[in-house]
């Protein structure tokens, strides 16, 4: 078992979680009416649950006595694996339901595979995780559908969103050295495998809200190498502020 | 040696602290009760990833188990078989409802869910996500009551 590999591969898929999880929690307070403010916070402690697990795996893992909240809050802008779509500001309702439904139709895919690892431990987390997916892509589809074939204004907001987020979805499905390396040990699923499942999921739903996907394929990528948008800085800013600040505190 | 049957006996009853009329034997939150040396070992399955209700009832294991005499117990976290509504039994499901929460489904089966307070089956979903991350919120259009579900997963 390569140990480096295993570290960066389970950042990845943890730094994913969390960096989703605190966009989606910005929603708190601030939803459309209140089932939806349930709602949205429901998946994002989904979310974090998950990234919680998977940083404290990742931390063992590396073997220099980092737990979760060390990953979570000591880490500057370059060690952070998480994917660019994540961490793209809540924008607005439209832009966090049309992000989210992309990000639950991978998950849903991706977490259903990953129960399958030659690693127990995210064989494991996986099978707490998928069962979650499936009720967080029900929800975003549904809203996709009222969004996309709703009024004018819904459609307009959604296909915007939907613009400007296609190009970063392609990060999802790329591979480097560390994807293959987990490939070969069975850690992990293919990623190539998983796109046309993927968009198997998304386009008839998308079909349905009468969304059209868009042509621009120019695939925005960095983020599993550390190199991040401009974004990343100002959400490490607020969300590590307070450790920062009182460095090795608890309550 | 721990007496490991007294042991088990004080750990089946800690509560659910959102839905105090369930144990975390009721719930199927509690997987084993062992000794590894002179260790006590209580293994439990956690609910929904980011349940926070997971700490509270580890916190409470530990707590009654010192207070009855235990003071080198581990509590472990096991995430494989995943948790399932399905582990929950009968005699719980009825707990659940008394105290006004629909009880689960099996996983995969269909059919109406009742109205705690009057029985109905003419009830509607509000809410996937109810007050906590493991309910749905419904209403019963015959008694015009709201009330939770428990989600079945």
């Amino acid at each position: 078992m390569n140990r480096p590999a295993l570290f960066e591969y389970t950042l990845r898929l943890g730094d994913d979680a969390l960096i989703n999880g605190q966009r989606l929690s910005e929603w708190c307070g601030h939803g459309p009416f209140l089932e939806e403010d349930i709602g949205v916070a429901n998946t994002a402690l989904d979310l974090i649950g998950r990234a919680r697990l998977l940083l404290t795996y990742a931390g063992e893992v590396e073997g220099k006595g980092r737990d979760e909240d060390q990953l979570a809050f000591t880490r500057d802008e370059r060690e952070w694996r998480n994917a660019l779509i994540t961490e793209l500001p809540r924008g607005d309702f439209g832009f966090t339901t049309v992000r989210q439904f992309l990000l639950d139709a991978f998950n849903q895919q991706l977490y259903d595979r990953l129960r399958l690892s030659t690693d127990a431990t995210l064989a494991g987390v996986a099978g707490r995780a998928a069962k979650e997916c499936d009720y967080h892509l029900r929800h975003t589809s549904e809203w996709v559908l009222r969004l996309g074939d709703g009024t004018k204004e819904s459609h307009d907001r959604a296909q915007r969103a939907l613009d400007a987020l296609w190009p970063y979805t392609a990060e999802l499905f790329e591979s480097d050295p560390v994807q293959e390396q987990m490939e070969a040990e069975g850690v992990a699923p293919s990623t190539a495998s998983m796109q046309s499942a993927w968009l198997h999921t998304v386009e008839p739903v998308l079909r349905a809200a009468e969304l059209q996907i868009p042509e621009n394929t120019w695939p925005q990528t960095g983020g599993r190498q550390g190199m991040h948008s401009e974004h990343m800085g100002f959400l490490l800013a607020e969300m590590q502020f307070v450790q920062r600040a009182y460095p090795g505190q608890t309550w | 040696m721990p007496d490991i049957e007294r042991a088990r006996d004080i750990v089946s009853r800690v509560k659910d602290p959102e839905i105090p009329v369930l144990t975390i034997a009721d719930l199927g939150v509690l997987r084993d009760v062992a000794v590894e040396g002179r260790r006590l070992v209580v293994t439990i399955t956690p609910t929904y990833s980011g349940c926070p209700a997971m700490k509270a009832m580890e916190d409470d294991i530990q707590s009654v188990l010192h207070a009855a005499g235990f003071h080198n117990v581990e509590v472990r976290t096991q995430l494989s078989p995943a948790w399932t509504t399905d582990w929950m039994e009968d005699r719980a499901k009825r707990k659940l409802e008394a105290y006004g929460i629909a009880p689960p489904r099996l996983v995969g089966s269909r059919g109406p869910i009742h109205c705690p307070q009057c029985r109905s089956t003419n009830t509607e979903r509000i809410s996937e996500f109810g007050s906590t991350a493991c309910k749905a919120l419904y209403r019963c259009v015959d008694c015009r009551e709201p009330f939770d579900y428990f989600k079945c997963i």
